[in-house]
C-alpha cells in the first residue's frame, strides 16, 4: 500500500542512569523508500548508532528507553510488536552490518558456521546440506571462495572480514540493511571493495539501505537520501541533490562541507565548526546548534526551530528559512 | 592482497567440491603438537589402563585382607608397593583406592563445572534481578566454610560414592559461578556477540554458541586444576570419617592412615602421595594441551 520500507515517526530515545538522563535522539523523522538508500551522516555522538539500535530493538536494556515515536517496517510498528516476533525480524527482514570487522566476527567458530547460523535462526526447515550449498552460495556472492568457509576469522584479512559479516547480514535476503559506519575501520582502498560489494548487492537483491557514516564521499557515492543529524536531531534531510547542489543549508551542514578539504581551491587551513556538540545530559533551550552557529539570531536561542520544507523533500530545522519568523526578528520581536 | 582473492575465487568457482575438515580430527592434530599435552595423554592413559586391568589380576581381598604377620613390609618382590599397618597390599589399595577417587574427582569435577558455568553464565548474561539472585545465594554458600558444608551433606546423606559426588560439586561450583560469571561480562560485550543479536538470535543460542566457547580455555585449565585438588579434599573428608566406609580404600584415606608410620615406613605415604601427584600432573597437562588445541589462533 505504500512504497516505504521504513517510517520513523516521532523516535525520542533517552539513556537513564541513576545520575543523569542522556537525550540521544529527540524527536527524529526518517523515511526510507523500497529500494532506496538514505545516508544518516553526523559528527560523533550525534545518536546516529542510537536511531539504528532503536530499529532493531537492541539498545541497552538497562539503561536505553524509546519514550515516544513510532517505527514503521513495512506495515507494523516495531515498538509494538513482542519480542519474539522482533527476534524474526532481525536477520530475516532486517540486518544490521557492524563497524568493526575485526570484533564482529566470533574467534572462536569457523567463518562457514557463522554464515550457517545466520541462515538456520530463520530457515529451521532446511536440510544440513542445502544450508551448506546456501553458504557457498552466499561466500562467491561477497566474491570469498567457499572451500574458507572452514577456516577462522583469524585467517582473514579486514576487508574479507567485512566480507563475510555482509555475507551473514544478506544471508536471508533481508529488506532492510542497516550499515552502521561499515567501511570506517577499513582503509580506503578496502573501503572501496567493500562499498563497491555493498552496492552491487543491494542493487542485485533490491535491499533498501540505511548507510550511517560521517563520510560526505560515501553519500555522494552510494545514497539516494540524505539526513544530517545534530544532537539527536534531524538538522537537514533532502536527496542527493538537494544537499549537495541545493543552495540552502542549515548552518551545521554548511560547516560540515566547510570542513571537508577541496582539491581545486587551494587553502593553508580548513574551516571547522568552532566548539563542541552540546552535552546530551543538558541540551540548550532553543535551538541545540545556535552555541556553535555563526547566524545565530535572538531568537535561537529561546525558541526551538521547526522543521521547514523548503523545496521537494529538502527541509531544514533552521529558523532562518521560516520567513514569519525572520521578518518578526527583522522588526525586533520574536513570537 | 584481497583484490588477488577475488580472481582466484573467480577462477577456482568452477570446482567447488572440497574437503570439509573434521573438526574433531583437527583438535587433535594440534593437540598432538604439544609435548606436555601428549606425555599428560599417555600418562593417563596408562594410569587409567591400570586401574581398569588391575582388577583382573590382583582380586579386591587383597586391598581389604588384613595380615597382623606382614605389617608395614617395605616394598619387595611379593608386595611390590609393600604393605601397611593392617597387613593389606599397599599395591592393590592404590588400585582400588584409584578407582573411586579418581571416578569421584572427575565427576565432581565435571558436574561442579556444568552446574556453575551455567548458573555463572546466567547471572553473567542476564544480570539484573537474575545476578543478584545467583550471586546473593552463592554468597551464603560461600559465607559457609567448604568444609562443613560438605560435612553437613555427607552426614544428611551418608557416605557413598553418589553423596560425596553431591557434596564435592556443592563445594566447588561455587568457583566455576565466578570464573564463568566474570568472563561472561565481558564476552557479551563483545561486537559478536551483539551482531549474533542483531541476526536474530536468542539469548540461549548466544550463551551457548557465542559466549561459553570464547571462554572454554579458562574454564578447561580450571577442571584440570581441580580435579587435583578435589583429590586432596577427598582426603580430608576421609580423614574426618566421611569419605567411603572403610575398609574401602582411598588414596587420600591411605595418605592420613600413613601419617604414624611417617617415619617407620615411609613407603606408606610415598606411594599414594605418589599416585595423586602423577594423576593431577597429567590431568593438568592433557588439560593445557586441550585448551591450546580449542583455540582457533594456534591452528597454522
Amino acid at each position: 500500500m505504500n512504497d516505504l520500507i521504513l517510517d520513523i515517526k516521532n523516535l525520542e530515545v533517552i539513556y537513564k542512569t541513576d545520575l543523569e538522563t542522556v537525550k540521544a535522539v529527540n524527536g527524529i523523522n526518517l523515511k526510507i523508500g523500497k529500494g532506496k538508500t538514505l545516508g544518516l551522516v553526523g559528527e560523533t555522538g550525534a545518536g546516529k548508532t542510537t536511531t539504528a539500535l532503536s530499529i532493531l530493538r537492541l539498545l541497552p536494556s538497562a539503561t536505553g528507553k524509546i519514550i515516544n515515536g513510532e517505527i514503521n517496517f513495512e506495515d507494523t510498528d516495531l515498538l509494538k510488536i513482542k519480542e519474539e516476533d522482533m527476534r524474526h525480524m532481525r536477520g530475516n527482514k532486517i540486518a544490521m552490518v557492524f563497524q568493526d570487522p575485526m570484533t564482529s566476527l566470533n574467534p572462536v567458530m569457523t567463518v562457514g558456521d557463522q554464515i550457517a547460523e545466520a541462515i538456520k535462526f530463520h530457515n529451521e526447515e532446511l536440510s544440513k546440506e542445502e544450508v551448506e550449498k546456501k553458504v557457498d552460495d552466499k561466500l562467491l556472492m561477497v566474491g570469498i571462495l567457499p572451500s574458507r568457509k572452514v577456516e577462522y576469522p583469524h585467517q582473514f584479512s579486514g576487508g574479507m572480514k567485512q566480507r563475510v559479516v555482509i555475507a551473514i547480514a544478506l544471508a536471508c535476503e533481508p529488506d532492510l540493511l542497516i550499515a552502521d559506519e561499515a567501511t570506517t575501520a577499513l582503509d580506503v582502498t578496502i573501503q572501496a571493495q567493500v562499498l563497491m560489494t555493498m552496492m552491487e548487492l543491494r542493487n542485485r537483491l533490491g535491499t533498501s539501505m540505511l548507510m550511517i557514516t560521517h563520510d560526505f564521499g560515501i553519500v555522494a557515492k552510494t545514497c539516494d537520501d540524505v539526513a544530517v543529524m545534530y544532537a539527536g536531531e534531524i538538522v537537514e534531510s533532502g536527496t542527493v541533490e538537494d544537499i549537495f547542489l541545493g543552495n540552502k543549508h542549515h548552518p551545521y551542514t554548511e560547516g560540515l562541507f566547510g570542513s571537508i578539504p577541496n582539491l581545486s581551491t587551494r587553502s593553508d587551513r580548513l574551516t571547522p565548526i568552532p566548539g563542541l556538540m552540546p552535552d546530551p545530559t543538558n541540551l540548550p533551550e532553543g535551538c541545540t546548534f545556535a552555541p556553535r552557529c555563526k547566524y545565530s539570531m535572538d531568537v535561537c536561542k529561546k525558541f526551538h526551530p521547526k522543521s521547514i520544507t523548503v523545496e521537494g523533500e529538502h527541509s531544514l530545522l533552521c529558523h532562518l528559512f521560516n520567513e514569519k519568523i525572520m521578518s518578526q526578528q527583522m522588526e525586533g520581536k520574536y513570537e | 592482497m584481497d583484490k588477488l582473492d577475488i580472481s582466484q575465487d573467480k577462477k577456482d568457482s568452477g570446482q567447488m567440491e572440497y574437503k570439509r575438515q573434521n573438526k574433531s580430527k583437527e583438535i587433535f592434530r594440534r593437540f598432538r603438537k604439544s609435548k606436555g599435552a601428549v606425555i599428560g595423554l599417555i600418562l593417563s592413559a596408562m594410569i587409567v589402563a591400570v586401574l581398569i586391568l588391575g582388577p583382573l589380576f590382583i582380586p579386591y581381598e587383597q586391598a581389604t585382607k588384613q595380615n597382623f604377620d606382614n605389617i608395614t613390609v617395605s616394598p619387595n618382590s611379593e608386595h611390590i608397593f609393600g604393605t601397611d599397618n593392617y597387613g593389606r597390599n599397599v599395591f592393590a589399595r592404590i588400585i582400588y583406592g584409584g578407582r573411586t577417587s579418581i571416578s569421584i574427582a572427575l565427576l565432581a569435577s565435571v558436574t561442579s563445572c556444568i552446574v556453575g558455568s551455567i548458573l555463572g553464565a546466567m547471572a553473567g548474561y542476564f544480570g539484573g534481578k537474575i545476578d543478584s539472585l545467583i550471586m546473593r545465594s552463592l554468597d551464603i554458600f560461600m559465607s559457609i566454610p567448604d568444609i562443613l558444608f560438605t560435612m553437613a551433606v555427607v552426614v544428611a546423606l551418608g557416605s557413598s560414592f553418589k553423596n560425596l559426588v553431591i557434596a564435592l560439586t556443592i563445594a566447588y561450583f561455587t568457583n566455576y559461578v565466578r570464573l564463568v560469571r566474570s568472563q561472561v561480562l565481558s564476552l557479551a560485550e563483545q561486537d559478536y556477540v551483539e551482531a549474533a543479536r542483531a541476526g536474530g538470535a536468542g539469548s540461549f543460542r548466544i550463551i551457548f554458541s557465542h559466549i561459553l566457547p570464547n571462554a572454554m580455555g579458562v574454564i578447561i585449565v580450571n577442571v584440570t586444576l581441580n580435579i587435583g585438588k578435589i583429590i586432596i579434599y577427598e582426603s580430608t573428608l576421609s580423614f574426618l570419617g566421611l569419605g567411603m566406609p572403610p575398609p574401602a580404600p582411598e588414596w587420600g584415606l591411605m595418605l592420613s592412615e600413613a601419617r604414624e608410620f611417617m617415619r617407620t615406613a615411609p613407603h606408606l605415604l610415598f606411594f599414594p602421595a605418589g599416585a595423586i601427584v602423577l594423576t593431577a600432573c597429567s590431568v593438568n597437562l592433557m588439560g593445557d594441551g586441550l585448551r591450546d588445541a580449542l583455540d582457533p589462533h594456534l591452528k597454522s
